[in-house]
């Protein structure tokens, strides 16, 4: 699948921002003042800019409002009526803490949860795809959590982060395991994509359309296998190894800014190549598994 | 709308005959010319080094290798199945993406369409493109604004595909009835499904190239020994027949 | 459920206009709508009889042909260099009148110095006319690298030929073999029949090296190596024969298998015994006398022996009967095995008389014999290009029409079947006419069918006559000409110089020429302060990369804009069971300095004052091409169309209709003439369908005739390279005018097969895309999105013996040049053989495209390896082609192939690589696009996203 900018920053930044404001709805941190109002920002902002940097991968984003209708059936209208009803539920409580209003906790508790869900339902939106093998796994769903989780709880400087962070790590690499496994354990070849096993072991002869087409941008993304396994090396570290070891680090807030900065780093390697090796089944027939 | 409608009365669908096609890209064209003319299917740098356009039928030409026999080569036209169990309708966030409960045609209303792509994501068979002038996703209609439109001749109320294909390998019709002619060409013929375990319980069929190699005729019989008798004897036994 | 209402009415315009495709040689009714006078969408007309309804993928992307930016749009005149592409726009009436002042003195003085070649030309009946009355001898257009060697092998053997020609009883044969069918002409006929075939279940097989198109739909595929089909076919034959699988009593009664052939040594050795009236006699097996051959209840004896002279039947038995020609002596050459070859025998034998089939149609022969019905042997053949453009291709379409000769399923129900004019035997046809005389018209058409030596166009002192050699010594049945001849020898002035090259449509400095780097090179070359070939004048629609080699551009129109007509005294619509002609008329109006070409050459030949295009006071006779098509008359009651002649009722004869093209607007633009049932099959000698082809005008007299196994033409020539007769070949072409002139079909190792011997052992072949004519297609946007780039194809065993990996790239060489180009691995293919699609590649900067499209930078042509010339053998030049046709042998073709690996290869892009042509003013734009939503976030995707891909 094409690594597009738009949905790696989306879905990194959203997570990233929903898995704090889950924390601080939680109350791990109970701030309040102007360091509640930075905080709240902050996980207010990353959330919001996840979901705006979403709307570039819209080819019509006038009917965006459309998205709330469906959520009986679609993961992405579900994601809609998630996100906004945590950011909407979570308001007060974000008021609360900054003006010292006592709103009772369980609002807070209810929002960060729901925060939570909302990164469930982004998780789905991947998920659900049975024509991407590798995204067609209980551990996508893990994976993104699991990166909420344990950003949020850096962010948070819950004393779980550390854990959490190599939990990432952990994940990742179960992650990277099945999903190497996936495309072949589902089955598909370009035999079973046209029918042609029947007869024998298809390949391609002349292509369809030497001109480019939407599902060659957008499906067919070949990324090379030594590229793929620096990335991974990368992503592993920076998004688990080193800030789990960061934080470890006696420096207050410092170790927390620099463990985010690393771990938003490899977040988004970590997302890259979520998208770059998902292979798409359609790439079967122009004869690439991209 | 996102919902699938279940069982749809009728099921409208292509059923196309490997057998016969012979990958002349007529269908590609047709289809091309028909509904840039009604959704609008824009290209790209038509002129340039990178063209690129939106084309809701493809063509490709494989080889397969067979053991024990010459390679074949099988051109395969690709397009929008009109599954019954679709999942571009499901993942639809806004219910652009739909199937009609009266003949099971998919098909994307482009005043309710965002977009986003999960669409054609969902789809197997990369039977969506999205438009890039528009920022729409397109699909085959499967002519929805020909099959029924009465302002064409009876004759005419079939799929652009289907009405221009040379060959005659594609057939248009409902797959519900069994006794339809496509119905019954899949049964004589072995129609088959595209990637039955996606689960997407494709309506268009494809019917798979009969079984190719020698004839059967027995060989023939020298008339006589020609090296014993010559030419002679030859014209001999062979003009004694007239 | 709440489903959105969807518009299902949408009325796609608000008028139909029915013209004529010209997308591609096929000739396809369609149905142009139009929405307020624009062009909205493109259709195939159901009633039309080439497509009825069906159209290719070229047809209906018309539409963006239409707008192309790469139209032309006024008159050129070259200001820079030739190939500088520099140019002025003028007027028509400078265009027109520097083309006359640059005409009017070799009319007057030396006619012959005008060359008039035309390529993809579908009005050959009236630019044949214009130039046999301008007086040049040289005219001809591009079938000589076409199709004559199967127009002529099959004219000169069964008064018909494969091409669009004729066609198999597609709705009653049981089994259709193709050799060397690819998807290049009529080519929507052929797959409608293929579907027909497909439906019924019929077996077909397909005798083709490569396995793509119809080859991949075939039943059984058999990849012979190029150039051995005709060896094959005897092979096959010989089979039958052994077999005793032949039909004795249509070779009795509808070939000249009976005739006598003379015994005796001399002058007359191998031609027929004549009786005193020179008449050639059979043997009445009743009577054991000699009869005449067309006597009615004559029993023609087959293996009769009269004074020493044996019948053609025996002499073509004890041919095919050799050791030679048995399947196992021809396996190896042919790549086909010897099992392989004797399971096809069978297979045709079987079909052919034991499933054979009747007709319940009572008819007449010419003899006066009446027939209780139509016996049929449903066994049918279609031959094409594979065939064609070999050397030894005429031979082996001859052997190909014997072969279905012997089955007896020529012309029967169920085989292949001739379209009107045709059948029409040689003498039907004219000779060819040559002598100019300065101010004079030729006294006869150019092309015609040669009988014997004295029939060549040769000037008093033996040399050819024509600048492309034609109809000389060197390709004595050159019935097409040698376009790609013209501008070789105009270069070497051998035989003579020229003064004014005339093209039309036809892109001789790329993809319609051989060796095309060279003839760049033979354009532009300078003697003496002049261009070799002094002025050339060109009419094209399109900036086609032969604009820039011209000095005088004529723009033409498009075909939605201009009349036409498909006539039946040139290359018509006919169909086994109708003759039929068509039109073109302009649907729409050009929108820039345009004109159609037809009607710039009939006011050129009214401000020369040639016959026939002014009136007595030198007025011009016709006002354009349409007032032509209706007036015109080539004979008395006979014109361009058929059909609304006369008071509008009269068919093929009548006196010209002013209203005539209204009427074949009216009727879709078409008009059929359709063959009475009894007169359907057995043609050429259904007493019936000649009384029909005499009252629709198709020649005078009834004419009945033999199907030509033994070719007295040939053996003519035969004769005169054994030494006899008045006129002589020179000696250099004696051996290869014995061989290749062999009254029986033969074979003989294509000429190209000697440069196996230098280096060059693989064949290489190109086929046409069916979605795409020759090089019009690039310039479709629509089209260029399915090929805009080619690879060389190879076959496994090239692959893995040079290790092959995809990406890439391959040096091909011959003795004419080296390109570099892009490979991919194709298993079902001929394992001595490569090919790639044709006329993908493009020069850059060309047809409007930008100078980086794929098909300029991974496009490529093979033209560059094939010379134009056979190998130098004492400073003659031979040109590469077919030594009785003069076809051009592009399927001769031998290379070597090198691996070139990707990573050897940075560049990536083809070579050679030519300088990027200037774009010669032209109408630029293109359609505009109808999707309205362009709006900010698709500029926005294509900067910063990218996934969604651009907009221009």
């Amino acid at each position: 699948m094409h690594p597009a900018p738009s949905v790696i920053l989306f879905s990194t930044l959203s997570g990233l921002g929903f898995g704090f404001l889950a924390f601080l709805g939680w109350g791990a941190l109970l701030p309040s003042g102007g360091a509640a109002f930075s905080l709240w920002g902050l996980g207010y902002g990353l959330a919001v800019a996840g979901l705006f940097a979403s709307t570039f991968h819209l080819g019509n984003p006038k009917n965006a409002l459309k998205a709330f209708t469906q959520w009986r059936s679609s993961w992405l209208s579900r994601e809609a009526w998630a996100s906004v009803a945590t950011l909407l539920i979570l308001a007060p409580v974000a008021l609360s803490d900054i003006f010292d209003l006592e709103l009772p906790r369980i609002v807070g508790q209810i929002g960060g949860t729901l925060a939570i869900l909302t990164v469930l339902t982004t998780a789905m939106i991947y998920t659900q795809i049975k024509a991407v093998p590798r995204w067609h796994h209980w551990l996508t769903p893990v994976m993104f959590l699991t990166f909420a989780l344990a950003g949020g709880a850096m962010l948070s400087g819950c004393a779980l982060a550390p854990v959490l962070l190599l939990a990432v790590g952990a994940v990742l690499v179960a992650v990277w395991q099945v999903g190497d496994q996936a495309f072949a354990k589902a089955g598909q070849t370009l035999g079973t994509a046209t029918g042609l096993d029947r007869l024998g072991t298809p390949s391609v002869l002349d292509p369809a359309h030497t001109a480019g087409n939407y599902l060659k941008r957008e499906m067919i993304f070949v990324v090379g296998r030594k590229h793929a396994a620096k990335l991974r090396k990368i992503a592993l570290a920076l998004s688990a190894l080193l800030p789990a070891l960061v934080l470890l680090l006696p420096l207050g807030v410092y170790s927390i800014a620099l463990a985010a900065v690393l771990h938003l780093a490899g977040a988004l390697a970590a997302r890259w190549l979520f998208f770059a090796e998902a292979e798409h089944v359609v790439a079967l027939y122009y004869g690439a598994r991209g | 709308m996102t919902g699938l409608p279940g069982a749809t009365e009728k099921r409208l669908g292509l059923v196309i005959d490997l057998d016969t096609c012979v990958g002349c890209q007529a269908c590609v064209t047709a289809c091309k010319g028909w509904n840039d003319g009604g959704i609008g299917l824009s290209d790209q740098d038509p002129y340039g080094a990178d063209p690129s356009g939106t084309f809701l039928n493809r063509v490709h030409s494989y080889q397969v290798a067979i053991p024990d026999a010459p390679a074949q080569v099988v051109t395969f036209p690709r397009s929008c199945l009109h599954c019954d169990n679709a999942p571009c309708v499901t993942v639809c966030p806004t219910g652009a993406s739909y199937k009609r409960a009266e003949d099971g045609i998919v098909l994307v209303n482009e005043d309710a369409c965002i977009g986003c792509g999960l669409c054609a994501w969902a789809c197997p068979y990369g039977a969506r493109e999205m438009d890039a002038a528009q920022g729409v996703m397109k699909k085959c209609t499967l002519c929805v604004d020909r099959i029924y439109n009465e302002t064409l001749p009876e004759e005419d109320r079939e799929p652009a595909c289907v009405r221009t294909c040379p060959t005659n390998a594609r057939h248009f019709g409902d797959l519900a009835d069994p006794d339809s002619k496509v119905s019954q060409l899949v049964a004589q013929r072995g129609g088959y499904d595209l990637m039955p375990d996606m689960g997407t319980k494709p309506t268009n069929k494809y019917l798979p190239p009969r079984k190719k190699g020698p004839g059967e005729a027995s060989p023939l019989a020298p008339l006589l020994d020609i090296k014993a008798t010559g030419i002679a004897g030859w014209l001999d036994r062979m003009l004694g027949k007239i | 459920m709440n489903q959105p209402r969807v518009e299902t009415q949408r009325e796609v315009g608000d008028e139909v206009r029915q013209t004529t495709c010209y997308m591609c040689a096929c000739r396809c009714g369609i149905n142009v709508h139009l929405k307020s006078g624009k062009l909205a969408y493109i259709e195939g007309n159901r009633d039309h009889p080439i497509n009825k309804g069906v159209l290719c993928a070229k047809g209906a992307s018309g539409i963006m042909q239409v707008t192309a930016p790469s139209r032309l749009k006024a008159p050129l005149r070259r200001v820079g260099p030739r190939g500088s592409g520099a140019f002025e726009e003028i007027t028509w009436e400078e265009a027109l009148s520097t083309a006359v002042a640059w005409m009017k003195p070799l009319r007057e003085t030396a006619p012959e110095k005008l060359a008039f070649f035309t390529g993809r030309d579908q009005s050959q009946s009236l630019t044949g006319w214009w130039a046999q009355n301008f007086g040049t001898p040289n005219y001809a257009a591009h079938g000589g690298f076409c199709s004559v060697n199967m127009a002529a092998g099959g004219i000169y053997t069964i008064g018909g030929a494969f091409w669009e020609f004729g066609q198999p009883d597609w709705d009653r044969t049981k089994l259709f073999v193709m050799f060397g069918v690819a998807e290049d002409h009529d080519s929507n006929p052929i797959k409608i029949g293929l579907g027909k075939l497909k439906a019924r279940g019929a077996r077909v097989i397909s005798v083709n090296p490569v396995r793509t198109g119809y080859s991949a739909v075939a039943d059984d595929w058999i990849g012979i190596t190029p150039g051995t089909d005709g060896l094959l076919i005897l092979s096959l034959i010989h089979c039958l024969l052994e077999a005793g699988k032949i039909d004795l009593d249509y070779l009795a009664q509808w070939t000249n298998a009976p005739l006598l052939v003379t015994e005796a040594d001399g002058p007359e050795k191998g031609l027929f015994v004549r009786n005193a009236e020179s008449q050639p006699f059979v043997i009445d097996r009743r009577t054991s006398h000699p009869a005449p051959w067309d006597g009615k209840d004559v029993q023609p004896d087959l293996g009769a022996e009269w004074q020493g002279n044996r019948t053609v039947f025996r002499h073509m038995v004890e041919e095919y009967l050799k050791p030679g020609y048995a399947p196992e002596a021809v396996a190896a050459r042919c790549g086909v095995t010897a099992a392989r070859i004797r399971q096809l025998a069978a297979e045709l034998a079987d079909v052919a008389f034991n499933h054979a089939i009747t007709l319940d149609r009572p008819w007449t022969d010419f003899r006066g014999n009446e027939h209780p019905n139509m016996p049929g042997r449903p066994v049918s053949f279609h031959a094409m290009r594979g065939i064609s453009a070999h050397s030894n291709g005429f031979q082996t379409a001859r052997a190909l029409h014997l072969l279905q000769i012997l089955l007896g399923s020529l012309e029967t129900p169920g085989g292949y079947r001739l379209k009107p004019p045709y059948p029409k035997p040689i003498e039907a046809h004219p000779t060819p006419h040559f002598v100019s005389t300065p101010g004079k018209p030729l006294t006869g058409p150019h092309l015609g069918y040669v009988r014997s030596p004295d029939d060549l166009c040769l000037l008093p002192d033996g040399q050819p006559a024509r600048i492309d050699k034609g109809f000389s010594w060197e390709n004595p049945f050159s019935a097409h000409g040698l376009m790609h001849m013209v501008i070789p020898n105009a270069h070497a002035g051998d035989p003579y110089r020229i003064d004014t090259l005339f093209l039309y449509m036809a892109n001789m400095s790329w993809n319609s020429s051989m060796n095309s780097a060279r003839v760049m090179e033979m354009l532009t070359e300078e003697r003496d302060g002049d261009y070799v070939i002094p002025r050339i004048i060109y009419s094209d629609a399109y900036a086609s990369e032969m604009v820039a080699y011209a000095d005088l551009i004529l723009p033409d129109t498009t075909y939605l804009e201009r009349h036409d007509c498909i006539s039946l005294l040139d290359r018509p619509i006919s169909e086994p069971d109708a003759a039929g002609d068509a039109i073109r008329w302009p649907v729409i109006e050009p929108d820039r300095e345009v004109r159609c070409f037809q009607s710039v050459l009939l006011e050129l030949g009214a401000r020369l004052g040639l016959p026939g295009m002014v009136n007595e006071d030198g007025t011009p006779k016709f006002k354009d091409y349409a007032d032509y098509i209706a007036n015109h008359q080539r004979r008395p009651g006979v014109g361009p169309l058929m059909g609304f002649r006369g008071n509008g009722e009269a068919e093929g004869r009548g006196a010209p209709n002013p209203d005539q093209l209204n009427r074949y607007i009216e009727n879709g633009a078409f008009y059929q003439a359709h063959v009475p049932e009894e007169a359907a099959f057995y043609k050429p000698w259904n007493a019936a369908y000649q009384d029909w082809a005499v009252k629709l005008g198709l020649y005078e007299t009834p004419q009945p005739y033999l199907f030509n196994i033994w070719s007295e033409p040939m053996r003519r020539f035969q004769l005169a390279a054994e030494g006899f007769g008045p006129r002589q070949p020179p000696d250099h072409l004696r051996a290869r005018l014995k061989q290749a002139m062999h009254p029986l079909p033969i074979w003989y190792a294509p000429y190209g097969d000697e440069d196996a011997a230098f280096g060059y052992p693989v064949h290489a072949l190109t086929q046409r895309p069916m979605d795409m004519y020759h090089s019009w297609g690039s310039q479709n946007a629509w089209l260029r999105q399915i090929k805009g780039h080619n690879y060389l194809y190879l076959p496994t065993k090239i692959w893995v013996e040079q290790g092959f990996q995809d990406g890439d790239w391959a040096r091909v060489s011959s003795r004419a040049g080296t390109i570099v180009v892009p490979v991919a691995h194709m298993a079902a293919l001929n394992e001595n053989t490569v090919w790639t699609w044709n006329a993908i590649g493009k020069r850059k900067g060309a047809w409007a495209l930008d100078a980086d499209a794929p098909e300029a930078t991974t496009g490529f042509l093979l033209n560059h390896l094939i010379s134009e010339l056979l190998p130098d053998r004492d400073g003659l030049r031979l040109s590469n082609s077919d030594p009785i046709t003069g076809q051009a042998a592009w399927f001769d073709q031998r290379v070597r192939v090198e691996r070139v690996a990707a990573e050897d290869h940075p560049r990536g892009t083809v070579e050679p690589m030519f300088e990027r042509l200037p774009d010669p003013p032209r109408a630029g734009g293109g359609r505009d696009h109808n999707s309205s939503a362009k709006n900010w976030t698709a500029s926005f995707r294509r900067k910063f996203v990218a996934p969604v891909g651009g907009e221009t």
